[in-house]
């Protein structure tokens, strides 16, 4: 049994569903206020926050910004709204790139992982139960592992003293070394690399659940295995693919440790470049503002696209 | 089991040679006693012992896995409170935003999380005074918060499998809705909270994009000073951290495995033809 699409079990009426006004009702409100208030205030009310601030204009101040409403004279309000941030990211064409330097990066990994993960995920959904769980313990085991550590380890072997480099020079395949990082390939590679095991368990949780004998039916009927697995697994697999593809595209669109230890000078990716507004040019407002369109370009309508496609990390 | 085809076969091991050669590689070189990737001075333990000298990285690690503890705790009363309410309570009002907020941090892109929780807490501060500061109360509010929804979602998978029949005896049997779910609902979860408890401790322990924008100074957790070290080049000492971090892990990922599957086991044989195939 997987925890696939849980969230969309039908609404049960919940055992002696209480009358209003009774001790009862009062406690399920209490029990459902203290989760919804924590969400609304440390989730939903910083992006209220994040808005703000991104109207507000950079200042050499603590915090380094101005605020939006003044009192003038003490009797006039007076509200300060600078629109000059967005203006700019239209303008200046390094945002611009960034951005779909990222939805491009985020995309093409994206599509790798899925490959790679795909028959990763059948291979262990074809397994017998009680072996299932050491085969997703094996994928899983980096997930639960520092990303940060994993990252590294390639600068290890890809740097210009790195492995591969060294041994290709041994083997007289190439002079010097080649330049592996600090390239949008090492880039690629880190996000592929990192971001597998999120591909492979909604992938895995959708093809266990699979049933086996319709793809016995399409072989009795006279289907080819690849005629098949395109017209049977993958349609079946569908959701598992939607989940999948969200769970890498979306963080990876803002990842920012990769591109800064992986990527060269010109790998422009907007979570870099946000990091950098924020923390080198203290530039709150700017940070801000790129965070406002990245929620409204990217996460939002992935997200509402998502909720069709439930995924879960409950196994692993 | 069906019949696996050569492709998925071959696919599946390169998949899995390719995300353990890394690992594999830096176990291996941490043992290396030069300092160079691609010398073999021969087997020395030297950068264990300089982690262990390493005061700041030690200071980092106790701050780290003091977070982590604080932020796993919280996360699991929270998310086990939203799974709870999202999988039991049936309809009300809100359930369709609060069913969003919590599996958005999933997907989330970190730095705009890590961006949006601080300028939350320096407008608190100025307005309430109170998170005082940048620290460790701000570095567990935001780690509790993006834990909980890890936790909601194991909770609720487990809730999806119980069907809640033992709930309803009790509450027919007389007991108050707090005792049923003390007494019948929590034991029966408990796993799924131990787990989901485990899980936040791990993102907890490893995050480092949200950490970045809530510490203060003085509060580098261990990630934060991994990554100023890492910038700046190989060190060996990061390679012999990594290999304890992940041996760790490793043991408890496999265990918890062995255990899960002897269980299946034992069910099996014990209820030899009532358990659908699959399931």
């Amino acid at each position: 049994m997987t925890a696939n699409a849980h969230l969309e079990q039908p609404a049960r009426a919940a055992p002696g569903t209480p009358r209003n006004g009774s001790p009862q009702q009062f406690g399920r409100q209490a029990v459902t206020a203290v989760p919804m208030l924590w969400l609304l205030v440390f989730f939903a009310l910083p992006f209220v926050f994040v808005m703000k601030i991104s109207l507000a204009e950079a200042d050499i101040a603590v915090p380094p910004y101005t605020a939006l409403l003044t009192w003038v004279d003490n009797k006039i309000l007076s509200i300060h709204i600078d629109l000059s941030k967005y203006l700019f990211l239209f303008e200046d064409s390094l945002y611009l790139a960034a951005y779909l330097g990222s939805l491009k990066i985020a995309a093409v990994s994206t599509i790798f992982c899925l490959f790679i993960a795909f028959p990763i995920a059948l291979f262990i959904a074809r397994q017998k139960p009680e072996t299932r769980i050491f085969w997703l313990a094996l994928v899983m085991l980096p997930f639960w592992t520092s990303m940060l550590l994993r990252v590294y380890a390639w600068i290890g072997i890809l740097q210009s003293n790195g492995i591969i480099n060294s041994v290709l020079l041994e083997l007289g395949l190439i002079h010097e070394p080649l330049a592996l990082l600090q390239t949008d390939f090492a880039v690629y590679l880190g996000i592929i690399y990192s971001y597998l095991p999120f591909m492979v368990l909604p992938l895995y949780a959708t093809l266990e659940k699979l049933d086996e004998t319709l793809i016995e039916a399409s072989a009795d009927l006279g289907a080819r295995p690849t005629t098949s697995f395109l017209t049977v697994t993958l349609p079946l697999a569908l959701p598992g693919v939607v989940a999948g593809c969200v769970m890498v595209f979306v963080p990876a669109v803002g990842e920012f440790v990769i591109p800064a230890l992986m990527g060269g000078p010109d790998t422009l990716m907007i979570g870099r470049v946000l990091w950098d507004e924020f923390f080198s040019n203290r530039d709150w407002p700017m940070a801000s503002a790129v965070a406002i369109v990245m929620l409204i370009v990217l996460v939002v309508p992935v997200m509402l696209l998502r909720s069709r496609g439930r995924h879960s990390l409950g196994h692993g | 089991m069906r019949r696996q085809g050569l492709f998925v076969i071959l696919m599946t091991f390169a998949g899995l040679v390719f995300l353990y050669a890394p690992i594999v590689t830096m176990m291996v070189l941490s043992f290396n006693s030069s300092r160079l990737v691609t010398v073999w001075g021969g087997f020395s333990l030297h950068w264990y012992r300089e982690l262990l000298n390493n005061e700041a990285l030690l200071d980092g690690a106790w701050l780290s896995i003091e977070i982590a503890a604080l932020s796993a705790t919280a996360a699991v009363v929270l998310g086990t409170l939203a799974g709870f309410v999202l999988s039991r309570f049936g309809a009300f009002r809100g359930k369709v935003a609060m069913a969003g907020m919590v599996s958005a941090p999933l997907v989330m892109p970190e730095v705009i999380t890590g961006l949006s929780l601080l300028l939350l807490f320096v407008a608190m501060e100025e307005l309430i005074g109170w998170p005082a500061g940048r620290g460790i109360t701000t570095l567990v509010l935001s780690h509790a918060t993006f834990c909980m929804a890890y936790v909601a979602i194991v909770v609720q998978s487990r809730l999806a499998q119980m069907d809640g029949v033992l709930e309803e005896a009790a509450l027919d049997l007389g007991a108050r809705p707090w005792r049923a779910f003390l007494d019948v609902t929590l034991p029966m979860l408990a796993p799924a909270l131990i787990s989901g408890w485990l899980l936040a401790f791990t993102l907890s322990f490893d995050d480092l994009v949200i950490s970045s924008f809530v510490s203060g100074p003085g509060s580098s957790t261990l990630p934060m000073l991994i990554f100023s070290k890492v910038r700046l080049g190989v060190s060996p000492d990061v390679n012999a951290l990594a290999t304890i971090m992940i041996t760790i892990v490793a043991a408890c990922v496999f265990l918890y495995a062995w255990r899960a599957s002897t269980r299946l086991g034992r069910r099996k044989s014990g209820a030899a033809g009532t358990q659908p195939s699959g399931a």
